[in-house]
């Protein structure tokens, strides 16, 4: 039932096999060709893509569009303003009467960890999790762990340092997981405030020594989010200190190491911007592969969807 | 202390099992025969499949009433009650408007006279509308039956607030019982403080957030040598902290909840709403010392911290739910099943912590199966296997952290008051 689910949806890196992410990083190299030939793929012609995004979103959101439209699907973009869900209506309420459309793929974003197994639960559709509260950004790692492997050409032992708001961050947790399935390393190196006990366990190094950062092959700058800062909630003493203790700037970039950064950047907080903007960033790759690798993923549900409906015809037979 | 019920017609009846009652000893196989809800006769009795035990008394319930009789009502909590196997239980007074005056606790045992199936008590609020400011007036309260004073699902987070509240509530005559949080420590808190947390993401609620509150409220109640009970005990750190206690002769008390003997943070991983309450689930090690507490004695009592909630509340992503899980119509089961089958907790020591030993604390009347005395009995078929689902609680309320489960043990018939008050 569980291998089931984790087939029929993209929830969490936890969900996958490295066999997994195998077959989709090679379904997302070929789809990188179609992407850069400007072409369309037939694969989802006559199916509905819902994007159902809770939280504010650029890139993600339309990297999704794009790859639907890529893929010839229908899509649609709902997002929690402007629509019914700033009227009160729940999250299942919501699905169901997206389930009206019989959309067969939704991309949910939400801001609470959970949310896209609601929806799962919720509609017949396959779901793709487009960032759940702290928890889990599947796509973004699934991307990340791509590009990684695009520039080096391996991913079999490379190190790479994720560096700042830990605790908060569902790109890290995603990340160190995909890593993982790859034979990647992960050292997070943050703040002890933003360091939550026990993340080890999610099978990394953790430091709160930015020096850390030398042994890595890539630097992963995470976004400090300001909202984090807030009175009473306020991790660290100020900005300032955090740059100066853990802000990647050139000198603390080795050369051979790259840069990554999942974006929206903060220039001049977690990373300089001559770091951002120095051909070793791969930041622009990471929109890049953003879109390859979203193809990818609805494609491999797609057909995953089709095999289902093939043994079902057999079985019938 | 005064617990309030309908009051009708007492039952006359015969039950046949085997009698076990830890607190007084008894152990054998003997009919029962109940005379207007009077045990008039006890004689020796053939081998039976079902054990008839005291009935359970529950410190810990919330009915919802006032103010959420959509979750619960009087009628409703205490059918659930019954249907767990209770004879008494006592309600918590965070409701709204919170149980801080005389008038509303006259209210709601006025209420109970013609709504409660099982006897309830009620607590009332420690302060003014659990605002943790001024002290209520404790011994008006205490007189209309105010069994203990707790500031329930809040802390009292000032100390000289709460060295007040047990310096004065020697007048009503009633002790105080706490819900430790330091709510700084706990603020944005989902989930315990561990592995579980930091890999889904949720806001860490640190066993700490608990202990220390434990640790204040213990050495305030030995300074002003007044009794205390400990609310809904879930970290290993706060049972050391009760022992040692107990050791230096503070009258200080303890109680667990099912769920938190039962299960750890594991079940979290699920991001089931239904596995969240406060205190959380918290670690593999935590659990085994709450056990460990239950079975030497520390702790003297199992109480469900029963939280009905509205099923559009809980079916939500985790972080949005509110805390709290339903107990009454499970405990029973779900002990004998995780516990007792597994040969962790005797059948004995289960009984005793479920029925005199919260009784003892309160200074409830301990229910006891003896000739003359009123009959107060669980009926308890130990191999009926029986799945919880939705549909099958007498409470309004459906937020059950074992929906679904198969469980091994069952409350077959109640009597508490002299009334059978449950039958299946």
């Amino acid at each position: 039932m569980a291998e089931q689910e984790a087939r029929r949806h993209l929830l969490s890196i936890a969900d996958l096999t490295g066999a997994d992410v195998e077959r989709i990083l090679g379904l997302a190299g070929r789809m990188a060709e179609v992407a850069a030939a400007g072409e369309k793929l037939p694969t989802l012609r006559g199916r509905t893509v819902v994007n159902l995004f809770y939280e504010s979103s650029t890139r993600t959101s339309t990297s999704f569009e794009l790859a639907a439209k890529r893929l010839s699907a229908d899509t649609l973009t709902v997002r929690a303003s402007g629509s019914s869900v700033d009227k009160g209506e729940s999250l299942r309420d919501t699905v169901e009467t997206l389930a009206a459309y019989r959309p067969d793929v939704i991309v949910v974003r939400h801001p609470a960890a959970g949310a896209p197994g609601i929806v799962a639960r919720a509609s017949a559709a396959n779901v793709v999790n487009a960032g759940d509260g702290k928890h889990q950004h599947p796509t973004q790692a699934l991307l990340d762990v791509y590009t990684i492997g695009e520039t080096l050409g391996r991913l079999e032992g490379v190190q790479v340092a994720i560096v700042g708001d830990v605790l908060h961050s569902r790109v890290a947790r995603s990340l160190v997981q995909a890593l993982r399935l790859v034979g990647a390393h992960s050292t997070l190196v943050a703040p002890p405030t933003l360091l939550p006990r026990g993340i080890e366990s999610l099978g990394c190094e953790v430091s709160t020594d930015i020096a850390a950062v030398a042994a890595a092959d890539v630097i992963y700058v995470l976004r400090m989010q300001r909202e984090r800062m807030a009175a009473g909630e306020a991790f660290i003493p100020s900005l300032g200190e955090y740059t100066a203790l853990y802000g990647i700037t050139p000198e603390r970039v080795r050369p051979g190491q790259l840069v990554m950064h999942p974006g929206p950047m903060n220039r001049g907080i977690e990373i300089d911007p001559r770091v951002a903007d120095a051909p070793y960033s791969l930041v622009t790759e990471q929109v890049r592969s953003g879109l390859a690798v979203r193809m990818a993923v609805l494609a491999d549900l797609a057909v995953d969807l089709e095999a289902i409906a093939a043994e079902a015809l057999v079985e019938l037979a | 202390m005064k617990l309030t019920c309908r009051n009708g017609r007492r039952d006359s009846l015969t039950l046949e099992g085997r009698v076990l009652a830890p607190a007084q000893g008894i152990d054998e196989n003997l009919r029962i025969t109940i005379e207007h809800g009077v045990i008039a006769r006890l004689e020796p009795a053939l081998a039976s499949s079902l054990v008839l035990a005291p009935a359970f008394v529950d410190p810990h319930v919330h009915l919802r009433t006032p103010g959420r009789e959509d979750e619960e009502t009087l009628q409703s909590g205490t059918e659930a009650a019954a249907a767990g196997g209770y004879c008494a239980i006592v309600a918590m007074p965070n409701t709204d408007p919170v149980v801080d005056s005389a008038i509303v606790l006259e209210g709601l045992v006025r209420r109970a006279e013609t709504e409660a199936v099982v006897p309830t008590g009620f607590m009332a609020a420690i302060s003014k509308g659990q605002r943790g400011e001024e002290l209520t007036e404790m011994a008006e309260l205490a007189g209309a039956g105010a069994i203990a004073f707790t500031d329930d699902g809040s802390p009292v987070v000032s100390a000289g607030l709460m060295r007040r509240a047990l310096q004065y509530s020697a007048v009503g005559g009633r002790q105080l019982a706490v819900h430790c949080q330091e709510p700084t420590l706990s603020a944005n808190g989902h989930a315990h403080e561990g592995e579980i947390a930091a890999e889904l993401g949720l806001g860490p609620y640190p066993s700490l957030a608990e202990s220390l509150m434990v640790e204040r409220d213990l050495a305030l109640a030995g300074s002003e040598e007044r009794p205390l009970h400990l609310m809904h005990l879930s970290a290993k750190e706060s049972v050391e902290a009760l022992a040692r206690a107990q050791a230096n002769n503070v009258a200080a008390t303890g109680e667990v909840t099912p769920h938190h003997l039962c299960r750890s943070e594991d079940a979290v991983r699920s991001l089931d709403a239904n596995m969240k309450m406060n205190p959380p689930l918290r670690a593999e090690d935590d659990r085994q010392a709450l056990v460990q507490a239950l079975a030497d004695g520390t702790i003297a009592a199992i109480a469900t911290d029963h939280a009905p909630h509205a099923r559009e509340e809980k079916d939500v992503p985790f972080e949005e739910a509110p805390f709290g899980v339903t107990g009454l119509e499970t405990a029973f089961a779900a002990l004998h099943t995780s516990l007792v089958l597994p040969g962790v907790l005797s059948l004995e020591t289960l009984l005793e912590r479920m029925s005199s030993g919260p009784a003892r604390v309160f200074g409830i009347a301990e229910p006891h199966i003896e000739l003359g005395g009123e009959a107060n009995i669980a009926v308890l078929d130990l191999d009926a296997e029986w799945t919880v689902s939705e549909d099958g609680f007498r409470s309004r309320s459906a937020n059950s952290w074992l929906l679904g489960e198969t469980l091994r043990g069952r409350v077959v018939k109640t009597i508490a008051d002299g009334r059978v008050v449950f039958a299946l």
